[in-house]
C-alpha cells in the first residue's frame, strides 16, 4: 500500500540560528518504510534538488541504542506506544495526514541542528554516580553473592532505559526524574549497588539539579512516552531513595 | 612487512600467566605522564579505555554517537560466553577454546582463543560486580542458555539485551574515570587520520561533526576500537554508524589487514522489504529452536502459507541433515536459504525469503509456551512486518552481521604498525573463519578489560615519554589530507548520492561475494568497483558544507573508503581457493555440496600489506595445532 503525507518539520541551522517549520509534501510512500527511511527519500529528494537534507540522528534502528528520537504530533517518538522513532512504521499513518515533526525540547537540552538535539546534560547525571566503583581486576566471583531473581528481575526492568530523553521531552517541566530514577532503582536494588547508595543519590540529584532539569509534577508524561515502559515507580524510589540518603547521610 | 605473533614459549595454559610474568611494568608516577587514545565506546573500546584509567593513564576516548552509551555493542541481544560450569554439565576452559576453535574452522590461533576462554570467568566476575543484572535462577544463583556451536549451557544473558547492560556496565566505569579527571571524551568525533611519527602510531586527526573543525591529538599510543565493517555490504545487521574508515585509514599508514573476505551471514533475519531499506533487523537465532523451516515444493508457488498443504511443503533443512535439522550453525542455514530461492522456492513479495513456521510447537505446546519463549521477538517481528507470527509463517532470509576479518594483531594485540592496537571487532580476532554466537561480546571485554590493559605496559615501558608535539608535521600533513578529502567531495556537485552508491556497491558484492563465492563473479566484481569508485570521484553529489554538522558528508566519506577496501575484500576471497567457516567457494566443495578446507594450502591468516600505487601485497601466518587436531565440520 502506499499513502501520501504532509511533513511539517522544524529547520534550524545551528544552535544560535532561529528556527521555523517547513513544509513538505512526502509522495507517495510504501506502507512497509519505516518513518526514518521516510525522512531518508525526502533526504535524498531534497538533496538532488540542492536543499539541505533535514539532520537527524538515528544508530542501530532497533530501539535500543537511545539515539533516535523526534516528536511526531505532540508525541516523542510519535503515536504508537512503546515503540522508539526507528521503529515506527509508515503503517499507523493514513493516506492524507499531516505529521508535525520537531525535535525533544527541553531547557536541558539544545537544539543542534534541525531534529539534532544535545542531550550530554543526561550523561552528566550518570558520571556523578551513575555506577558502581570497582576497578577491574577486583570483583568477586560472580556466583559469590547470591541476589534473589524478583530482585534481579526488577533491577533489570530499571536498567533496560536506553536514555533517549524522550521523558525528559515529554515532561511539562522538562524534569529527568524517570530517567535518574531507573538508574539509581538498579543500584539500590542490587546488592552490589549498597557501598555507595547513599552517596549516590543525593550525588546524581544534586547533578540533575544542577543541569536545567525542571520538577516533577506527577503529570506521568514520562512513563506514557517511554520507549521501554520504564514505570514511575521508579520516580517513587527516587524519591525514597533521596529521603533515605539525606536521613542517613554520612557526609552531611 | 614482518609478521611475528610474539606467541609466548611453553605448554598452552602456560602462556598467558608466563607472559604476564614477564612483561615490563611502568611505575604509577610515570603512567601519569602518558597518554593514549582510545578510538571507539563499545564494549571493547569503553572498557579499555576505564581500565587504562583505573591503571593510571591518562586516556582520551572517541565515538561518533552522542554519548559513548550508544556503540553497536548496545545492540547484542543473545548472551555472552563464560566457561564457568556453573550448570556442572562438564564445561572447562579447554572446551569453550575447543569449540571457539571448532567453530572458527581451525583459522584462529590456539594461544589467542585458549586466552580468551580464560579470561571469560573473569568478565562476568567484573560484570555482575558492576551491577549487570544478569538473569538468575530461583536460588539466586546466575542462570545459563545454551546457544549454536556448543553442547553445554555457558551463555549468560540479560533478557534480550545483553549487550546493553554489558555496555551500560563498562559505560559506568568509563565515566566514574571521567569524573576521577583519566578520561577524557570526545563524542560526535570521527576519526579520520591516524598519525605516523618515525613509524609509529602517535596521534590522530578527527573531524568535530558538530562543527566541521579538525582537530589533532596526540599520544603515546592508539587504540582503534572501532567495530566491524558489515556495512560495506550496505544492508546489514550493524548500526547505521558501523563502519571500516578508522580501520581503513590506519590500513593505509601501514597497518597489515587479515582476512577481509571472513564474513558471517544470519540465517534469521527480517527480509529486505524495498529498495529503500536502510537496515536489516536480527530475529534471535533461538527461534530455530522450535520454528522449523520451510519454503514450497514447487517454484513459483504464488498462494498463503496457509493454502499449501503439508504434502507440498519441503522442511528442506530436515531432510538434508537429520542429525542437527533446523539447528544447523549460521552458515550452513544462510547458504540452504538462498540455495532455495535461487532455485525459485523463496516466498514474500520479493521471493528471497523462506518460511519459519510456529504451527508445530503452538500444537505441541500451547500458545502460552511459546509465547513465553518467544512473545518479545514475534513483538518486534510484527512491529516491522505488521504481520503476526502466530497467525502465519515469519519470512525469514539470511543478512550480512559480523566481520571475522580485521587488522591484524600479535598476541599483545598490536598491529603491524609500532604503538598501534586494535581491539574487539576492530581485529582479526579469534573468531577464525566463523564466530560462534555469544563470543563476540566476550571477546570484546577479555580484550578491553585484561588483555590491553597489560599489554599496552609492556609496550610503554619501552617508549620515550616525552609529549609527542601535535605541530609536528606529520600531524600538519595527517590534518592537510583530510581538509583536502573534505573539500574534493564537496566540490564534485554531481547528480547522484553516496547512498546510492553505496547501494550499488552492496548488491554487487551481495551477488557476488556474499553466501557463497565463485572466481567468475568474484572476477566480475573486482572488476566493477574500481568502475564504480572512478564514477563516485566523477558524479558524486554532497549537500552542504564541510563546516557544519553534515551527515551527507559523514556518509560519503565512509564509502569512499568502503570503494576502497570492497576491492580488498574480493581480492581476499578470489586468494583463499578453499572453503571453510563462513567462507564457502563454489569451486571448492564435495559433490554433495559440502565444504572443503585445504589445511595443507590454506591453514593460515592472509594479511595485506597497502602499497602506494601497486596492488596489495599478500602475507601469510601460518597456524599450526598442537592442542586439537583439525578436524572437519559435518552436520549430516
Ligand atoms: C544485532 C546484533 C546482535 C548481536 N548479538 C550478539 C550476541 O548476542 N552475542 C555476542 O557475543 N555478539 C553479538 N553480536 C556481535 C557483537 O555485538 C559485536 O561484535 C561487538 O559488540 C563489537 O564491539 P566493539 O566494541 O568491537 O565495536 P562497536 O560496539 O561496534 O563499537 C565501535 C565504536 O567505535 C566508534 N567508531 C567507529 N568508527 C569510528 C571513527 N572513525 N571515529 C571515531 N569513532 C569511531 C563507534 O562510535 C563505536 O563507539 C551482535 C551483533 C549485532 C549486529
Ligand atoms: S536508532 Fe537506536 S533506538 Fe532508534
Amino acid at each position: 500500500m502506499t499513502i501520501n503525507l504532509t511533513l511539517r518539520i522544524w529547520r534550524q541551522p545551528g544552535p544560535d540560528a532561529p528556527g521555523a517549520f517547513r513544509t513538505y509534501q512526502s509522495g507517495p510512500l510504501s506502507t512497509d518504510l519505516s518513518f526514518l527511511e521516510m525522512l531518508d527519500l525526502l533526504n535524498e529528494r531534497l538533496s538532488l534538488a540542492g536543499e539541505e537534507p533535514v539532520a537527524f540522528d538515528h544508530d542501530c534502528g532497533e530501539g535500543i541504542c537511545g539515539t533516535c528520537g523526534a516528536v511526531v504530533n505532540g508525541r516523542p517518538h510519535g503515536p504508537v506506544e512503546r515503540t522508539t522513532l526507528c521503529q515506527l512504521h509508515l503503517r499507523h499513518f493514513n493516506d492524507g495526514d499531516t505529521l508535525i515533526i520537531e525535535p525533544f525540547r527541553a531547557r536541558a537540552f539544545r537544539i543542534e541542528k534541525d531534529l539534532v538535539v544535545d542531550r550530554s546534560a543526561l550523561e552528566r547525571i550518570i558520571q556523578a554516580g551513575g555506577y558502581v566503583s570497582v576497578n577491574t581486576g577486583s570483583a568477586p566471583e560472580a556466583n559469590t553473592i547470591p541476589v534473589p531473581q524478583p530482585t534481579a528481575e526488577a533491577a533489570m526492568s530499571s536498567a533496560e532505559c536506553i536514555g533517549c530523553g524522550a521523558c525528559v521531552a515529554a515532561c511539562p517541566n522538562g524534569a529527568a526524574m524517570l530517567f535518574t530514577g531507573a538508574k539509581v532503582s538498579q543500584l539500590a536494588l542490587l546488592p552490589q549497588g549498597q557501598p555507595e547508595r547513599t552517596r549516590r543519590a543525593l550525588d546524581m540529584l544534586r547533578a540533575m539539579d544542577g543541569l536545567g532539569f525542571g520538577n516533577c509534577g506527577n503529570e506521568r508524561e514520562c512513563e506514557a512516552a517511554c520507549p521501554k515502559s520504564i514505570s514511575i515507580r521508579n520516580i517513587a524510589r527516587l524519591n525514597r531513595e533521596f529521603l533515605r540518603a539525606s536521613f542517613f547521610s554520612e557526609e552531611e | 612487512m614482518q609478521l611475528d605473533a610474539k606467541i609466548p614459549a611453553g605448554p598452552l595454559a602456560d602462556k598467558w600467566p608466563s607472559y604476564l610474568r614477564d612483561s615490563r611494568l611502568i611505575s604509577p608516577a610515570n603512567r601519569r605522564q602518558l597518554t593514549v587514545i582510545v578510538v571507539g565506546s563499545g564494549l571493547a573500546g569503553a572498557s579499555a579505555a576505564a581500565t587504562l584509567a583505573e591503571q593510571g593513564y591518562q586516556v582520551k576516548n572517541f565515538c561518533l554517537q552522542d554519548s559513548p552509551r550508544r556503540g553497536h555493542s548496545i545492540a547484542a541481544q543473545g548472551g555472552i560466553n563464560g566457561a564457568k560450569n556453573y550448570q556442572n554439565d562438564g564445561d572447562s576452559v579447554f572446551r569453550l577454546f575447543q569449540d571457539t576453535l571448532k567453530g572458527g574452522d581451525f583459522r584462529a590461533r590456539e594461544a589467542n582463543v585458549y586466552r580468551l576462554a580464560e579470561l571469560s570467568g573473569r568478565i562476568i566476575d567484573q560484570a555482575v560486580a558492576q551491577g549487570v543484572p544478569f538473569a538468575r535462577d530461583y536460588g539466586g544463583q546466575l542462570a545459563n542458555r545454551s546457544f549454536g556451536g556448543a553442547q553445554v549451557s555457558r551463555t549468560f544473558y540479560a533478557r534480550g539485551q545483553t549487550g546493553q547492560q554489558l555496555l551500560l556496565g563498562a559505560y559506568g566505569a568509563l565515566l566514574r574515570q571521567v569524573k576521577g579527571g583519566r578520561v577524557e571524551l570526545y563524542p560526535r568525533r570521527e576519526m579520520v587520520e591516524l598519525v605516523v611519527v618515525e613509524g609509529q602510531a602517535r596521534g590522530i586527526i578527527t573531524r568535530n561533526l558538530l562543527t566541521g573543525a579538525l582537530e589533532r591529538h596526540a599520544a603515546q599510543a592508539v587504540v582503534l576500537a572501532t567495530g566491524g565493517y558489515s556495512n560495506v555490504y550496505c544492508l546489514s545487521t550493524n548500526a547505521a554508524s558501523s563502519n571500516a574508515s578508522a580501520i581503513w585509514r590506519a590500513h593505509r599508514q601501514g597497518a597489515g589487514f587479515a582476512n577481509p573476505c571472513f564474513v558471517q551471514i544470519h540465517p534469521t533475519c527480517i527480509p529486505v522489504h524495498g529498495e529503500h531499506q536502510a537496515k536489516l533487523t536480527l530475529m534471535s537465532e533461538s527461534l530455530r529452536n522450535d520454528g522449523r523451516v520451510w519454503v514450497p515444493l514447487n517454484p513459483g508457488d504464488r498462494r498463503p502459507p496457509g493454502e499449501i498443504p503439508e504434502t507440498e511443503r519441503d522442511y528442506y533443512l530436515e531432510h538434508q541433515y537429520p542429525a542437527f535439522g533446523n539447528l544447523v550453525p549460521r552458515d550452513v542455514a544462510s547458504r540452504s536459504a538462498k540455495a532455495q530461492c535461487d532455485r525459485g522456492h523463496g516466498v514474500g513479495n520479493t521471493g528471497r525469503a523462506v518460511y519459519l513456521d510456529f504451527a508445530e510447537p503452538l500444537r505441541r505446546d500451547g500458545l502460552a509456551t511459546v509465547r513465553s519463549k518467544y512473545g518479545n521477538l514475534f513483538e518486534m517481528y510484527q512491529r516491522i512486518t505488521g504481520q503476526n507470527p502466530l497467525a502465519e509463517p515469519m519470512q525469514i532470509y539470511p543478512a550480512v552481521h559480523y566481520t571475522m576479518g580485521g587488522l591484524w594483531v600479535d598476541y599483545q594485540l598490536m598491529t603491524t604498525l609500532p604503538g598501534l592496537f586494535a581491539l574487539g571487532e576492530a581485529n582479526f580476532s579469534d573468531h577464525g573463519a566463523n564466530r560462534l554466537g555469544a563470543s563476540g561480546l566476550m571477546q570484546g571485554l577479555a580484550d578491553g578489560y585484561f588483555i590491553l590493559p597489560a599489554t599496552m605496559g609492556n609496550y610503554l615501558a619501552g617508549v620515550a615519554a616525552g609529549a609527542t608535539d601535535p605541530d609536528a608535521p606529520e600531524f600538519a600533513q595527517a590534518e592537510a589530507n583530510a581538509a583536502e578529502r573534505t573539500r574534493r567531495l564537496l566540490a564534485i556537485r554531481g547528480r547522484r548520492t553516496s547512498t546510492d552508491f553505496h547501494r550499488e556497491l552492496g548488491h554487487l558484492l551481495w551477488d557476488h561475494c556474499g553466501l557463497s563465492r565463485h572466481r567468475v563473479g568474484l572476477e566480475i566484481a573486482r572488476q566493477r568497483i574500481p568502475e564504480i569508485r572512478a564514477e563516485f570521484w566523477q558524479n558524486l553529489l554532497v549537500p552542504g558544507s564541510g563546516s557544519d554538522l553534515n551527515q551527507a558528508l559523514e556518509r560519503a566519506g565512509r564509502v569512499a573508503d568502503y570503494l576502497e577496501f570492497a576491492e580488498l575484500l574480493v581480492a581476499d576471497a578470489l586468494a583463499r581457493e578453499e572453503s571453510c567457516g563462513c567462507h564457502l567457494r563454489e569451486e571448492h566443495q564435495s559433490g554433495e555440496h559440502e565444504p572443503l578446507r585445504d589445511d595443507t594450502n590454506f591453514a593460515h591468516v592472509a594479511v595485506w600489506e597497502h602499497r602506494k600505487d601497486q596492488a596489495p601485497l599478500l602475507h601469510r601466518e601460518a597456524l599450526t595445532f598442537e592442542n586439537v587436531q583439525p578436524g572437519r565440520r559435518d552436520y549430516r
